[in-house]
């Protein structure tokens, strides 16, 4: 959270998931939240659709790229929608993921993802049906210019949080900026009986 | 003075700087709730940078998710579900003693399930701003309180700040008039909104639940109501506190007592939105149709009332939904065979639940091979339970009773659905897997979850109390 790398343009081949409600317990199901640390949740990422009971692995997408090649993800509609937990941005960052692409994106989780360096870009109908029409493309991502490319030469305007934005592109850490705001905290505290 | 929501009297209340084009507001915090399992990774946060919890007097925690709800044996082991679980509860036991939080843990007489303990106590308290890291955080909103469910790197910034900086919702209330039939809950109520908003009909909104149904329902059922907001996308949901909302918690461990309470109950009585008061977006439910209800696919939307059966799937999803289920459009719902049933949880796992639930379990007996299991949301509802005798009536009837927590509603301490097994649970989420890998889970009332145990199949629990009456 507190020293995140600045993140302006990048470029990569997209993996598509067209359920559409993909839900966090799906991208991390609850048993492995036993977890005190935020490492190695990527190879439980999507486990109960990547492996069988038996650990062996399923035919399935995520079991099939290399990741390093693939950062950006593409879902059907309400993406992320349900249980609250972190643990889900995290295992899709550690899995390799640097966005995710979907025409919606459930609250909490665009909040989790921001927080942690993942890109949630909500894009319409038209342009998600061009990313799915060829699902093997690389896409460019700007977050200056709040541009998504495709590679038919589509330019899709998004739109982040400006405030989330800064704090991508500049580094900026949201816990910093609010403890930069603890003198006015306190007078808030003072002045509505709310003291310790 | 222009006419304010409830939302935005709350909000304003607890504005610290007000939001910009480029920064959001920063909002102070009332009650902060943590539990293990998504406080670990903010409380090293905190460790990292050398600081403290701020305000330790606004922060309570409990263990409730990865607990065993069986009980310890004769040397006080308890069973967890692996050495990681046991080492997560001791990692916030450990969080909690190094910053002066008040953890109720094993020994304390109010440890359970976050949602419940905190009205329970009367942590929770009309006006407030609520959070916790769990998205039934909005159950606090029964109160007349601002709650949502943040994520960890928010809880480290109310933990290290006692604020949160965010960007303001849209408003939309939900007015449910009439009447509600007998044998209809706040779960079925709850259901039915879900179904009408859809999965994410309330995907960037502040709810406001209002009518006649809500305010005849008791806390309990507004709570129910509530904590189903984030199953239509809404993080939080709110209903204007009322004198039932003075009367129930009057008394109990953290308000204000004698003359202050009173004091403190005509300040409450106050929150209410105005008249004329303008929401960005208003819609209308007869409460009068709302009918017993059953969700038949993988999402909390995918409901309807049990007396309609299965539905015939419209759309790739929905037949996809089916398909996991094992269900088929046009069944009636006596057709599949239920495994197992949960009656617990944030959403269901309070007296007015167990209550419920024992009524129709009451000279009764659970169908043969079905598994039903009742855990209580709270040391002070298994308590209470025990003392009328409730816990008496499921084991007569053949359910389990265990040790409060969250149990089966997300599957991570032990107590499980098997893979492909039919569970009627009084939680809030069916989603694939959520009881469990390939567990399949329909979301019903306690009244409908009992009914269904003891016909072993979706059952409308009026059959059983019909019987009772006639
Ligand atoms: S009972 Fe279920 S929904 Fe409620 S807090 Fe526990 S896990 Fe979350």
């Amino acid at each position: 959270m507190s020293n995140q790398e600045p993140v302006n343009t990048f470029s990569s081949r997209i993996v598509v998931l067209p359920e559409a409600n993909i839900d966090t317990d799906q991208i991390i199901p609850a048993r492995f939240l036993t977890t005190t640390t935020k490492a190695g949740l990527g190879k439980v990422a999507f486990n109960d659709w990547r492996y069988n009971a038996d650990g062996s692995d399923k035919d399935f997408i995520l079991n099939q790229i290399d990741a390093q090649e693939h950062q950006v993800l593409v879902a059907g509609n309400n993406l992320g929608c349900g249980s609250s937990r972190e643990h889900a941005p995290w295992a899709l960052m550690d899995y390799g993921f640097k966005a995710v692409i979907s025409t919606e994106i459930a609250d909490i989780f665009k909040s989790n993802s921001l927080k942690n360096g993942l890109l949630p870009v909500v894009v319409d109908k038209a342009t998600y049906d061009k990313l799915l029409a060829n699902p093997q493309q690389r896409v460019t991502i700007n977050l200056e210019s709040c541009e998504l490319s495709l590679e038919d030469g589509t330019v899709f305007h998004f739109q982040v949080e400006e405030f989330a934005r800064q704090c991508l592109l500049e580094g900026v850490d949201a816990m910093g900026w609010l403890i930069k705001r603890l003198p006015q905290i306190e007078q808030y505290e003072q002045s509505n009986g709310k003291a310790a | 003075m222009t006419a304010k929501s409830l939302f935005e009297k709350v909000w304003d209340a607890h504005v610290v700087e007000p939001e910009g084009a480029t920064s959001p507001a920063v909002l102070y915090v009332d009650l902060h709730l943590v539990h293990e399992v998504t406080s670990p990774q903010a409380f090293s946060e905190l460790e990292a940078r050398g600081l403290k919890v701020r305000r330790p007097d606004r922060t309570f925690a409990t263990l409730d998710h990865s607990i065993p709800t069986l009980r310890p044996d004769a040397q006080g082991n308890r069973p967890y579900v692996t050495e990681q679980a046991k080492k997560q509860v001791e990692t916030l036991e450990r969080n909690a003693a190094n910053n002066g939080v008040r953890l109720f843990g094993y020994d304390a007489e109010n440890r359970g399930v976050v949602h419940v303990i905190g009205p329970e106590m009367g942590l929770t308290q009309p006006g407030y701003t609520v959070v916790c890291g769990d998205s039934h955080t909005s159950t606090h909103g029964a109160f007349g309180c601002i709650a949502f469910g943040i994520g960890t790197s928010e809880v480290g910034h109310v933990l290290a700040t006692q604020c949160l900086a965010q960007r303001k919702p849209k408003t939309m209330r939900i007015t449910i008039d009439g009447k509600l039939q007998p044998g209809v809950t706040g779960k079925d109520v709850a259901l039915t909104v879900i179904a009408t908003l859809g999965f994410s009909g309330g995907t960037g909104y502040a709810l406001e639940y209002a009518g006649d149904v809500i305010r005849d329902l008791d806390m309990e059922g507004r709570m129910t109501v509530c904590n189903l907001s984030i199953e239509a996308g809404a993080r939080c949901g709110m209903i204007a506190p009322d004198q039932k909302t003075v009367e129930w918690l009057r008394g109990r461990e953290y308000v204000p007592q004698g003359e202050a309470y009173e004091t403190a109950a005509q300040q409450w009585l106050a929150l209410k939105s105005d008249d004329g008061a303008v929401f960005d977006k208003e819609i209308r439910i007869d409460g009068s149709a709302i009918e017993p209800m059953a969700t038949w696919g993988t999402s909390p939307d995918q409901g309807a009332p049990i007396v309609k059966g299965v539905p015939v799937a419209t759309n790739e999803d929905q037949e996809r939904a089916l398909k996991y289920m094992g269900l088929h459009g046009g069944d009636s719902r006596d057709v599949a065979k239920v495994d197992v049933v949960f009656i617990g949880s944030c959403t269901n796992g309070r007296m007015a639940d167990l209550r419920a639930a024992a009524e129709i379990f009451k000279g009764r007996h659970v169908a043969e091979g079905v598994r039903a299991l009742v855990v209580p949301g709270s040391e002070w509802v298994r308590i209470e339970a025990e003392k009328e005798g409730l816990d008496k009536i499921f084991t007569d009837a053949g359910a389990e009773w265990r040790l409060p927590g969250c149990s089966m509603c997300i599957a991570m301490n032990g107590d499980f659905v098997l893979p492909g097994q039919l569970a009627v649970s009084t939680s809030n989420r069916n989603f694939e897997g959520r009881q469990g890998p390939g567990s399949r889970t329909v979301l019903a009332s306690p009244a409908t979850a009992a009914a269904s145990a003891i016909a072993g199949h979706v059952a409308d629990p009026r059959q059983f109390m019909a019987l009772e009456s006639a």
